[in-house]
């Protein structure tokens, strides 16, 4: 074969790009250097610095440190171990290979899962000598999150257990009764020795036993293309084309399916449909297009369409929706923060998007469900998420490219968080987010909104005016002129007074001291919910009793009751009263008034002192009272 | 029969053509930049790919160390006018009326000056948002965990220990006013899948890339090329005629060329597949110090 017919047949290789995990210790690094070496595209000069950089900072002795070859930054490199992911490349005659070269340590979750979006095939490292650990089942769960169909676990090391069949068949049947929990199509079993080079390019005369291929014969015959979606049509709108007047192309990369000239298609999220009048190249036109091409299509009708929205056959459309389900792997520092608004990018389409709900957070070594109010970095839960505008997606498992989707900080603009769709949340299915702090506060009968809330929604503070004075004093036209005041202002204002409140609250009570005193508990007690809730109580009450008022003071908080006295004697009382109250007690029918037989104690502590001849004075009393309290208005 | 699948070619130029769209759509003034080499000949074209028949609607633009090899700039603006491509050339003015180059202040000054101050002097100047640029994660061994789209804060700088994640194709564009993000659409290229799509695509390269017989010196190890009267009378005096080509392009001191026969792009294949050395080893910046490529990233350098 001369080099042309070389070059032609290797340009019409293929591409496969996988994905290796394993920690450190199970020889990852030094697998995929035996892999680069030995296809031979290790090239001289490279071996030649690396064989000066082991003499000083390698760690395999006498052997060449293939690890030496990937860890490529500075610190990694004095750490000894990878900390990102790194991507290498090497070819065969057969195909050409991105090896997504990702850490196994559990901080380092995250970068699996970056370096594992992208990949059609997992190998999974285990060390001949340990079996399956929690790593590898954390390696394997997240392979099935990404929906990689393919995986390959190569028994590492097999050398160190003298290429013993048992040790493999049983760390097969180990991991074959883990897996079958998840759902991962095509698993193969491969023992290898990356440091002896056995079955990892040619298969090794050290184990007969073992039948199958050698881990590069597999991975150059491994069949991944049909692993895409070519059923269901999705074409995200990415660039709209304009050069010229009459031509207005809508460029994008196939999502899934087949998009063919003459195609009836529909645009969402309008509805719109049209015909597919060319698909554009470069390269010349083309009569079918499929993922993943970047192509160009026209249509037949001048419809609105622009970046974001995406074409799709009418018959078969995607999930729209506002509401979803989805797996989220939280990549940030930052713990996530309930309240924010993230901005969210699917397909082409940027909106913003809430996490509502987290439903569980799975862990990732027993994939127990746990409950927990936030997410942290490598966290994996199952969350109900809300966008403002609705997204045209489809379930992960059935199409990787519109189940897929990222949320950015709206601050710092990191990538916070990745996800994968499950489906659609029904609306009405919505429910409050709990935090187990908010649980503890309705254990203990405490709201879930904050005074700093009330008084910023309702500007005021809860508060008691208490009115106190003799029957008859005019207390009462005092606290229902006030309340009419307060509610034109704008304040939010609740008035009880005795009426009221003993025709139903009360009605199993007299006036005798006793019962006078159970009545003002029962105020108070409803005054303090009143004010716990933002909201202004005025309660106009003779409250004859010095000790009595400083109980109703003590169950309001001394700092929210205000105490205003209505100094009127009982004359002019007798005089304005609007009923026969004194008059009945004249006659003996009724007893235990105050003022009368029972001692009226003049409160010393009243914060305001009312003039019961001037009551537009008090009412601009009790005004400029609650303003330079800031109790109304607050701000 | 209708086939669903691509080569490997077709596959990374789709994926490029893709991330050089979403650029174009989600920032507010990118530029391309073109180094002249062979992989800026590639995105180039992947960029003309892109947005057929329109035009590219991004300037391109030339960080002009003015030490690059003559025939690089003849074909820069052989091209430019042929192709009618929107192309800014921008230089270290300051730097350049100083006299600096790298024989009189060694390959480390004249890079950092003529090449990285350079660079973000222009990209200050033009407040570009996005800048595209070349360079392949098999390349070296730092690139091989960059992003596509990699994050630089407003002073230019990358920090490989705080890189945003990078899922699937869908790319984090978000950036405050100031910041930038540098584009690598070749991320995922390897040097032989450049000459490859080289070939197929007939696209244009400098012909400093072929071997031919040329005026070389022999300067520590590594066979320069006698450009133009800049290069020292010692080191002029010295030079031979040998069949010499180049498998990176910069500026012609500091960029070593190999002997080699191959004249053709099938022969520099054949030869490159059955060789030796990377391509880095004959840009000589390298060798400034241990991890060197890593440190001049973190400063701004592509």
């Amino acid at each position: 074969m001369n080099i042309k017919e070389f070059l032609d047949q290797d340009q019409k290789k293929d591409l496969l790009r996988f994905l290796t995990a394993g920690s450190v210790d199970d020889g990852k690094s030094t697998l995929i250097g035996r892999l680069l070496f030995d296809s031979k595209k290790l090239y001289e000069d490279q071996l030649s610095a690396l064989k000066r950089d082991s003499k000083r900072v390698g760690h395999a002795g006498e052997e060449i440190d293939y690890a030496l070859l990937l860890d490529g930054l500075k610190a990694e490199r004095e750490q000894g171990i990878t900390i990102d992911v790194a991507y290498r490349y090497f070819s065969t005659a057969k195909r050409k290979f991105i090896i997504a070269d990702t850490p196994g340590h559990e901080q380092y979750t995250r970068n699996m899962i970056t370096g594992g979006s992208t990949a059609n095939l997992a190998v999974i490292l285990i060390d001949a000598r340990k079996g399956v650990i929690t790593q590898t089942r954390r390696h394997t769960f997240l392979v099935s999150l990404l929906g990689i169909k393919h995986v390959v676990l190569a028994v590492n090391k097999m050398d160190l257990v003298d290429y013993d069949e048992k040790v493999f068949n049983k760390i097969v049947e180990d991991y074959k009764e883990f897996v079958t929990q998840l759902d991962i199509p095509d698993i193969n079993f491969i023992p290898l020795s990356a440091l002896k080079g056995d079955n990892v390019v040619d298969v090794s005369d050290k184990m007969p036993w073992y039948h199958g291929k050698s881990l590069l014969e597999f991975l150059e015959t491994v069949h991944v293309s049909s692993d895409r979606n070519f059923s269901d049509m999705r074409y995200p709108v990415q660039y709209v084309l304009r050069p010229t007047l009459d031509f207005r192309g809508f460029s994008a990369k196939v999502a899934s399916g087949i998009i063919r000239k003459g195609d009836e298609v529909m645009v969402l999220p309008s509805r719109q449909k049209s015909k597919v009048k060319s698909i554009v190249t470069y390269d010349g036109d083309l009569d079918y297009a499929f993922p993943p091409q970047a192509v160009t299509v026209t249509l037949e009708d001048e419809i609105d369409v622009s970046r974001g929205d995406m074409l799709v056959h009418p018959d078969n459309p995607p999930t729209v929706s506002r509401h979803f389900e989805a797996m989220l792997v939280w990549m940030d520092e930052e713990k996530m923060d309930p309240l924010t608004q993230f901005y969210i990018k699917q397909t082409t389409h940027t909106t913003r998007a809430k996490v509502d709900h987290i439903d569980h957070k799975i862990d990732v070594n027993t994939l127990e469900k746990h409950d927990v109010d936030a997410l942290q970095l490598n966290d994996i839960a199952k969350v109900v998420i809300t966008t403002n505008e609705p997204l045209y997606f489809d379930p992960y498992k059935k199409n990787k490219a519109t189940g897929a989707f990222i949320l950015i900080d709206p601050v710092t603009h990191n990538t916070s968080a990745v996800g994968m769709i499950t489906g659609e949340y029904k609306e009405g299915k919505l429910d409050l987010r709990i935090t187990s702090e908010q649980k503890d506060k309705i254990h203990k009968g405490q709201g879930l909104i904050s005074q700093d809330e009330y008084v910023k929604r309702y500007n005021q503070k809860g508060s008691t005016i208490w009115i106190s004075g003799l029957h008859g004093s005019g207390k009462n036209e005092l606290a229902f002129s006030l309340e009419r005041k307060l509610f034109d202002l704008g304040a939010t204002v609740i008035t009880l007074d005795g009426k009221s409140t003993r025709m139903g609250l009360s009605r199993e009570l007299d006036f005798s001291p006793a019962d006078r005193a159970e009545h003002l508990r029962r105020i108070a007690h409803i005054a303090k919910l009143l004010n716990d809730q933002g909201i202004i109580t005025i309660c106009s009450f003779a409250s004859n009793d010095e000790n009595i008022r400083n109980q109703v003071a003590e169950i309001i908080g001394k700092d929210r009751f205000h105490l205003a006295y209505m100094d009127a004697d009982i004359d002019y009382c007798k005089k304005n009263a609007d009923d026969d109250l004194y008059e009945r007690f004249e006659k003996g029918e009724i007893s235990n008034i105050p003022g009368l037989d029972l001692e009226f104690q003049k409160p010393e502590n009243a914060k305001l002192v009312m003039n019961p001849e001037d009551m537009q004075d008090n009412l601009q009393k009790v005004l400029d009272y609650l303003s330079e309290n800031k109790i109304f208005p607050a701000g | 029969m209708e086939s669903y699948s691509l080569s490997n070619l077709k596959e990374l130029e789709a994926e490029s053509i893709h991330i050089i769209r979403e650029v174009a759509a989600e920032f507010e003034n990118p530029v391309m930049l073109y180094s002249i080499g062979k992989d800026s000949s590639v995105m180039v074209r992947l960029a003309e790919k892109a947005f057929y028949p329109g035009k590219v609607p991004f300037p391109l633009m030339h960080i002009d160390s003015k030490w690059k090899f003559r025939e690089m700039i003849e074909f820069r603006d052989k091209y430019v006018k042929e192709k009618g491509w929107d192309l800014i050339v921008h230089y270290n003015k300051k730097a350049y009326e100083q006299g600096v180059g790298p024989f009189t202040h060694g390959s480390k000054v004249h890079t950092d000056l003529m090449k990285t101050q350079a660079l973000l002097e222009a990209l200050n100047k033009y407040k570009f948002d996005a800048a595209f640029g070349g360079a392949r994660r098999d390349e070296e061994k730092s690139r091989a965990k960059e992003r596509i789209y990699s994050f630089r804060d407003k002073y230019h700088q990358w920090d490989p220990k705080n890189q945003r994640p990078e899922l699937w194709d869908i790319y984090n564009a978000k950036i405050h006013k100031g910041e930038s993000i540098r584009v690598f659409p070749l991320s995922n290229w390897t040097e032989l899948d450049i000459w490859q799509y080289i070939r197929l695509e007939n696209i244009p390269i400098v012909p400093l890339y072929f071997a031919k017989e040329r005026p070389v010196v022999d300067i520590d190890g590594n066979l320069i090329l006698v450009d133009d009267e800049r290069m020292p009378e010692e080191y002029r005096k010295k030079a031979v005629m040998k069949k010499v080509r180049f498998r990176t392009l910069g500026c012609y001191p500091l960029t070593g060329a190999i002997e080699s026969e191959a004249d053709t792009i099938e022969k520099i294949v054949e030869e490159m597949m059955t060789v030796t050395k990377s391509e880095r080893t004959t840009r000589v910046i390298d060798f400034d110090q241990e991890a060197s490529m890593e440190q001049k990233k973190r400063e701004g350098y592509f």
